[in-house]
């Protein structure tokens, strides 16, 4: 029996989201993951931006920030540069990270600054009731693409890829104890790492879009995630629609905060 | 002279002893972006800061410079970025997170003509209005305004000292003439310069109220990692710091937020008057136009006429009372600077038509020059 | 695990915090012994006797409401 209470802010409960909201599965794989790491609560600093997931600090007993939409990542990097014995939690989603704040994703990347972002990616604004975001699925209904979107989407675990970050996985609310197990090596990484979690939202996504209940949307991941390891052997129109779950990067690569220690050492010898 | 080292007396340009003033007030944290007329502040802190162990970052924009060095302010290290118009304008969603979240910060805006892109190699002090209101909603906000490079360096260490002891965002406004001008200035020794720090909380960790409604409006500010775990948001908020939605505490909030600066503005305040004792024609200006404004006083005084000068140094909160003091005697006044008369509104704001008020605005990318002002003093016999 | 016989099957207790339950039956459908129930909007333990103490009903509660600990530990 896990006791999640030992990390909570309980006077904060009820959480403020929605029944069957898929964000309470991640907070949960989260706690354990930083019990299994033996993290003490005064050095974790927890830094989100604007939506539903990113109330997730509010509830939780660590030095938290709750900042502007899309900045987390700008904040977090000035907290990481300044104090680097703290360990940087980023929470946020996909409007946030890669809409509004597109730009500091990829230099975070980039960067590889040591912080660890896990990014709710539900596929569309709940919290500001369902608008159309950079991973809803082209013809998948939002409150202002009523038609369907006409927009192709972000990949985003692919982008933070590219940008440059040292460790990449995606996996979904359906397997609980697969994201902890990210989550710990996430924040073991030394550089940007990411975790790319398939969180549903019945309310703004699931109602409009005819995806069923909270049940059927994480039973949907049940049955339509590839390991990533399998995915290699499947083309794409067999992969069409399908979620690759695994970890997709994990690669050693300088680290900022790191590479500016050694300049400071160096001038600091001459 | 004084013992100083032959070093302290140097030749620097405004931009060069603003980031000399932040060194020497503790700053170890800058994250900025490129913008023309400010970047050699962040040069010489790229060179500088890592020798004494900081953190210089260039950020990917302006809005991620702001936040970074919120973040770090957050994490116990005093912090800057410096900018112009363009970049000034991005950072203003941040900057009321600042005022909001009470996060101690500087930002400096060297000036350049705008709107827009406006005239990036030229002078300007068209964001008085910006610096005052360029973040959404209620919320107080300091800005200091030198008119000299000694000025300018301590003025930005006073920019720090007010930001450490009110708990909020200070915005230094220089200008491209003052950014770029060589000039010789004395630095004072690291010893001789007051510094001020944040307030510690006197609470244990379980006691301890981020944003208590403390009599003299300024709660105590520890950092993130040092035992007291605090929530920090952008939302209105309780002492507690977590959001709320009942309007006494909003009001509570918003209340304190202002109270702070307000009951403090004598000590936030400075004006320096030249030749006021007795004068008849006040001029009131800042920054370099403050410079042309002397000029044309001591022109003014060599005809024989009774011209003097309030130069602000503190543009917000905005000197009123200062003004209101010359009330009776100065029978009228002239606003001198670079923009389409911001500043000649507010003064006329603060005099509730008491007297009239001239303007002199220069606002094409030209300085105002001594002998403009003067002939407008000559005008107004 | 294999090292433990099917004979040995573990016992669980479950209970669920009903003050926090927001219905979304997340915990009841995924129960591989269906130990739980829908009633009135809230989780109910209906079959405790059922429960192997697998945790999959509280790896997944959204709402911090589930608790499984295993019997005689
Ligand atoms: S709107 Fe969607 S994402 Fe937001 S709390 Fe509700 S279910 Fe979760
Ligand atoms: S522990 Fe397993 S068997 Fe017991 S109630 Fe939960 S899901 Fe069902
Ligand atoms: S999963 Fe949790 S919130 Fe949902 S019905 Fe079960 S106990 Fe209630």
């Amino acid at each position: 029996m896990f006791n999640y209470d030992q990390y909570l802010r309980l006077d904060k409960f009820p959480l403020i989201w929605c029944s069957g909201c898929g964000d309470g599965i991640v907070l949960k794989s989260l706690l354990r993951a930083v019990h299994k790491l033996g993290l003490q609560k005064d050095q974790i600093c927890m830094v989100s931006g604007i939506g539903c997931s990113s109330r997730l600090p509010g509830y939780v007993d660590f030095n938290t920030l709750h900042t502007t939409h899309g900045r987390a990542l700008t904040f977090a990097t000035g907290i990481k540069m300044a104090r680097p014995e703290l360990t940087v939690l980023v929470i946020t989603g996909d409007g946030d990270a890669t809409a509004i704040g597109g730009n500091h994703y990829i230099h975070a990347a980039r960067r590889n600054i040591d912080l660890t972002v896990l990014l709710f990616n539900n596929h569309i604004y709940g919290m500001t009731g369902g608008q159309v975001s950079p991973t809803t699925a082209k013809g998948k209904k939002a409150s202002t693409a009523p038609y369907g979107s006409f927009e192709n989407t972000f990949n985003i675990s692919g982008l933070a890829q590219a940008a440059g970050a040292s460790f990449v996985a995606r996996s979904g609310v359906y397997n609980p104890v697969q994201l902890e197990n990210y989550i710990v090596k996430a924040i073991q990484k030394k550089g940007f790492s990411l975790v790319e979690i398939m969180s549903p939202c019945p309310t703004a996504y699931g109602r409009r879009n005819r995806e069923g209940t909270p049940v059927d949307m994480i039973a949907w991941q049940k049955e339509n995630s590839v390991p990533v390891a399998k995915a290699g052997q499947l083309t794409p129109e067999e992969l069409e629609g399908k979620l690759i779950t695994g970890i997709l990067v994990d690669i050693e690569r300088s680290e900022c905060r790191a590479e500016y220690q050694k300049l400071i050492d160096r001038l600091a010898q001459s | 002279m004084s013992n100083a080292s032959q070093q302290r007396v140097r030749v620097l340009t405004g931009n060069e002893a603003c980031a000399e003033g932040a060194l020497a007030a503790g700053m170890r944290f800058y994250a900025g972006y490129p913008i023309t007329p400010s970047s050699e502040i962040a040069e010489v802190l790229a060179e500088q800061l890592p020798r004494y162990g900081g953190v210089f970052i260039q950020m990917e924009d302006e809005i991620a410079s702001m936040g970074a060095i919120i973040g770090a302010s957050l994490a116990g290290s005093k912090a800057m970025t410096a900018t112009s118009g363009p970049g000034f304008s991005l950072m203003q969603e941040n900057i009321g997170y600042a005022a909001m979240a009470e996060v101690p910060c500087v930002i400096v805006n060297v000036m350049r003509g705008g709107p827009s892109t406006g005239l990036p190699t030229l002078p300007s002090q068209g964001d008085i209005m910006q610096a005052r209101w360029g973040t959404h909603g209620d919320h107080p906000i300091i800005a200091l305004t030198p008119f000299s490079v000694a000025e300018t360096f301590s003025l930005t260490v006073r920019a720090f000292n007010l930001a450490e002891q009110y708990r909020t965002p200070v915005i230094l406004l220089l200008d491209e003439i003052l950014g770029h001008v060589n000039e010789k200035v004395e630095l004072p020794k690291d010893g001789e310069i007051a510094l001020v720090n944040r307030t510690l909380p006197h609470d244990p960790p379980e006691r301890y109220l981020p944003y208590r409604h403390t009599e003299s409006g300024v709660p105590p500010m520890v950092s993130f990692g040092q035992g007291y775990r605090y929530h920090v948001t952008g939302l209105a908020h309780d002492e507690s710091g977590f959001p709320t939605n009942r309007a006494s505490e909003i009001e509570k909030l918003l209340d304190r937020l202002h109270r702070k600066i307000e009951q403090n503005r004598d000590h936030i305040v400075e004006v320096e008057a030249y030749e006021m004792e007795d004068a008849e024609i006040g001029l009131i200006s800042f920054g370099s136009s403050a410079r042309a404004s002397r000029h044309a006083v001591r022109l003014a005084r060599e005809a024989g006429k009774k011209a003097g000068l309030l130069r602000i140094k503190t543009l917000w909160p905005f000197p009123d009372q200062e003004i209101q003091a010359y009330g009776d005697r100065v029978k009228k006044w002239i606003v001198a600077e670079m923009n389409r008369g911001q500043l000649a509104h507010e003064v006329e704001w603060a005099l509730c038509g008491r007297a009239p008020i001239h303007r002199v605005t220069v606002y094409n990318g030209d300085p105002i020059s001594p002998l403009t002002i003067l002939n407008r003093i000559n005008q107004l016999d | 695990m294999s090292q433990e016989p099917a004979a040995k099957k573990k016992k669980g207790h479950v209970t669920v915090r009903e003050a926090w339950c927001k219905g979304c039956a997340i915990c009841v459908e995924f129960c591989p012994e269906q130990v739980l129930v829908m009633e009135r909007g809230k989780a109910t333990v209906a079959y405790p006797d059922r429960c192997t103490a697998c945790n999959l009903c509280e790896l997944r509660c959204p709402d911090f409401c589930i608790t499984v600990s295993v019997k005689g530990e």
